[in-house]
């Protein structure tokens, strides 16, 4: 069981990190060939994903070795507090790229189309007619006619369904805190299951786009900002339901006290940020 | 120096289970090329940094010559235009992403453990992983030059839509960005924790070195304004594969859309360029005027102003684009406010070497050239900030000459002047002052043969990104190609000088310079220091 050591611990190699370099390359080098229209690309997408992916298992294996093993003092333990809070700082600021972007698009881009405001000469000379109305695919009606996402039906639910994960996580804290492994671990399970729950219906929703709404990625503006706002949160809710799989597993095998569960909480701040996310989803993407 | 009383710092083997924890194994590197791949030392990854930075100084500077060489006299010499435009844009690229910022990153690692008594950088593995993403991502960035359609070319800021009818090259492009961004925020974030979680006790905030200040406010820089870039690019990968309409007015989007987020990261970025020169310009100062930095507090919350206005002035790049004159207004303000701190800076600087015993070393003249010649681009850029008469100036010459008097005697000075500054306690030898300031001579003289007359093309209205100009336009562009290339072929002195420290020369002292312990926790290591240091804490006065 992990006990404070009393050094900084300073590991002397890192073997990891040049193998996520090239399994990282190998991805995105190969994305960008089938891009291209490059038959290599599915490969070395496939080898890369392959490469980074056991690099991820030896490197988080190698940091649950040595924490199970009591070498990392509470300084150590402060490093990588202060490290995941300032990695999803950065993480709240990818996704306010994209939130501006559907910000401006509503606030000044689309009305600027349609007439209004000082830069409306652009709907006399090139858009004439065109009714700015958000949802809208632009005065091009790029994507053809589609039906936008009503907010009261599968998002209301899978708000209802975060909301109660970021609940059973914190139940799940508390069962720690106290000692008690079994309340833990039933949090934790119950929290991953409305993850991945989550996903599902989100997988659902969008197949119902496609199919009976043609809404899709290319419908204008507003697919791009619904599918990219929401396909960005689904992925890191993926992202986070895996790493708190993770967390319940080394949780059964009772890796964590009561002092010690650096793990634990990264994952569940992880899990509130994209709980956060999503509320600003459900009001700026689907109800507003 | 060492008391019991402090806390004692291990040094872990890999293997860490092998029993002898209290132990202090004092390793030195490991042998052979593999250190180098697999280090997690502070000094080893420094010192990657800084010979990458190096080496894509020069292949950057290559393709700076290839554009000077070609606008050496009007007409058409030596490129087509196709390939002229793929120069400035790598030219752009790499001298940012792969020698300024990797170079600071350098000086970052090297010092600031040694600077705050820290046994090391906070997380030594993710450490290793932010320098070994940029070989690959350069790689990625570098094979676009052998694509159908070539390299990028429609300028480093990668505009829609021109940047989307070009060839093969953009994905490559755009995950080499993404790279790129993910070392800057793992290298950030790095930086922010060690310092905020390894300072030696007693090692408070306000005693922090400047050099060690500037970084953290641009570590939080990069940490916001990176991943915004990264969705900005992402946004041209799906409006060019996907068909989203982020920046298709068609639509509903607006290509406006796209520089309002690449400012939004771009302005800071030039900022995350430049507050590091002004730390390592705010060491070296009070080193050879022999008096404390004058105004270090007023220092340190200028600084953090500028990195707070930073993110409220990015359409300021943008006033022709066709903002609402409430924007224009907005931003022509918000701008002209950054001279204030900036001008406290440049005001501390000269109040510190005012009176001051000084002695005129190579480190000290590129600080006082630095002083000197960014603040000339600080007024080119005051001047710019003016909206109305920005519209005059945009996209010329002018524009040109201001950013470049602001990187090159401004940021590459600053680095100059820290690699010689430190070079004797990296080395352990000192450099030849001969050379260096030869090296300094040519650089300060050339430089501005190189972009002062850029200033007068610009106001006489030549634009910028075109291989070709008209006739009157001819004898500044002659006169500017000059210094371009003795500007260019004086940096090998500067290699030269760096490679002749590594292999010996004169005994450096621990102290370097004269008093320079009083300055800092580094100088009372030995030179060159010992593979860890502060594996105990120091004692802080």
């Amino acid at each position: 069981m992990a006990t404070s050591a009393a050094s900084y611990y300073i590991p002397h190699k890192a073997t990891w990190p040049i193998v996520g370099s090239i399994g990282l390359t190998s991805l995105l080098a190969g994305f960008a060939n089938y891009l291209n229209g490059l038959s290599i690309g599915p490969t070395m997408m496939i080898l890369g994903a392959g490469i980074l992916v056991t690099m991820l298992v030896g490197w988080f294996g190698t940091v649950i070795h040595e924490s199970v093993a009591g070498i990392y003092s509470d300084q150590v333990d402060h490093s990588f507090r202060w490290g995941m809070i300032w990695f999803i700082t950065s993480e709240v600021f990818f996704f306010s790229a994209f939130f501006g972007a559907l910000y401006y698009a509503r606030i000044y881009a689309l009305p600027w189309l349609g007439g209004e405001g000082e830069l409306g000469v652009t709907n006399e000379i090139l858009w004439k007619g065109f009714d700015a109305v958000w949802p809208s695919n632009g005065p091009g009606k790029v994507g053809g006619e589609f039906e936008p996402m009503e907010a009261w039906g599968i998002p209301a639910l899978n708000t209802l369904i975060l909301l109660t994960s970021g609940g059973t996580v914190t139940w799940a804290h508390w069962g720690l805190l106290a000692g008690n492994r079994g309340q833990l671990v039933k949090g934790l399970i119950a929290t991953v299951a409305l993850g991945f729950l989550f996903v599902i219906l989100q997988a659902f929703e969008y197949h119902e786009a496609y199919t009976e709404m043609g809404l899709t990625l290319g419908s204008g503006i507003y697919g791009s900002t619904f599918f990219m706002l929401t396909g960005f949160h689904g992925l890191h809710v993926t992202i986070g339901a895996i790493i708190l799989t993770v967390v319940l597993f080394r949780s059964i095998r009772g890796h964590f006290s009561a002092e010690h569960h650096f793990a634990f909480e990264a994952a569940a701040w992880y899990w509130h940020f994209v709980d956060v996310v999503w509320l600003g989803l459900f009001v700026f993407v689907y109800w507003l | 120096m060492t008391e019991a009383t402090h806390e004692e710092y291990a040094i872990h083997d890999e293997h860490f289970a092998h029993g002898h924890h209290d132990e202090h194994d004092h390793h030195g590197p490991a042998k052979g090329f593999m250190r180098w791949v697999f280090t997690t030392n502070h000094k080893d990854i420094g010192t990657l940094y800084l010979v990458t930075a190096l080496i894509m100084f020069l292949v950057g500077g290559a393709m700076a010559l290839v554009i000077r060489a070609e606008l050496f006299e009007p007409g058409m010499q030596y490129v087509d235009p196709a390939f002229f435009n793929q120069m400035t844009t790598l030219h752009a690229l790499i001298m940012v992403f792969g020698a300024v910022m990797p170079a600071f990153v350098g000086f970052a690692n090297w010092m600031i453990p040694m600077m705050i008594g820290a046994p090391d950088m906070a997380l030594p593995r993710m450490n290793n992983w932010s320098f070994w993403i940029l070989p690959f991502a350069f790689t990625l960035l570098a094979s676009t030059l052998f694509m159908e359609g070539g390299a990028p070319a429609a300028g480093w800021t990668l505009y829609p839509p021109l940047v989307l009818q070009g060839g093969a090259h953009l994905p490559f492009a755009i995950f080499s960005v993404h790279l790129l961004g993910m070392s800057s925020i793992m290298g950030a974030i790095n930086i922010i924790v060690t310092v905020f979680n390894m300072r030696a006790p007693g090692m408070t905030l306000m005693k922090l070195p400047l050099f060690v200040w500037t970084w953290v406010i641009t570590a939080f820089l990069l940490i916001a304004v990176m991943p915004v870039f990264a969705g900005a690019v992402t946004m041209l990968l799906t409006d060019k594969f996907f068909g989203t309409s982020f920046f298709n007015a068609a639509g509903g989007g607006d290509p406006v859309l796209y520089q309002h987020l690449f400012w939004f990261f771009g302005h800071p970025e030039v900022y995350i360029m430049i507050l590091p020169s002004f730390g390592v310009i705010s060491t070296i100062i009070p080193t050879f005027a022999r008096k404390p930095l004058f105004g270090y507090s007023s220092m340190v919350y200028a600084t953090a102003s500028i990195g707070f206005l930073s993110f409220i002035v990015w359409a300021h790049h943008q006033y022709t684009v066709g903002m609402p004159l409430a924007g224009e207004l907005y931003f022509t303000y918000a701008t002209m406010l950054i001279a204030v701190p900036t001008g406290v800076k440049v005001f501390n600087w000269v109040a510190t070497m005012w009176k001051g015993a000084m002695t005129f070393e190579t480190p000290m003249l590129f600080a006082i050239a630095f002083v000197v010649l960014f603040t000339m681009g600080g007024f080119t850029g005051l001047m710019m900030s003016i909206s109305p008469a920005d519209l005059q100036y945009h996209d010329t010459y002018f524009i040109v000459a201001h950013f470049h008097y602001v990187l090159v005697p401004g940021a590459v000075f600053a680095l100059f002047a820290g690699t010689y500054y430190w070079l004797p306690k990296w080395t352990g030898h000192m450099y030849d002052e001969k050379l260096g300031k030869l090296h300094f001579w040519l650089s300060t003289v050339s430089v501005n043969v190189l972009f002062f007359p850029q200033h007068f093309l610009g106001l006489a209205g030549m634009p910028r990104r075109i291989p070709d100009y008209a006739v009157q336009f001819a004898e500044f562009n002659a006169m500017s190609s000059v210094g371009a290339f003795i500007f260019g072929f004086s940096q090998l002195i500067f290699v030269w000088v760096v490679i002749k420290a590594i292999r010996g020369g004169e005994k450096a002292t621990d102290e370097v310079w004269e008093g320079a312990s009083e300055h800092g926790l580094e100088w009372t290591l030995p030179s060159p220091p010992p593979y860890h240091t502060w594996t105990t804490a120091p004692d802080i006065k």
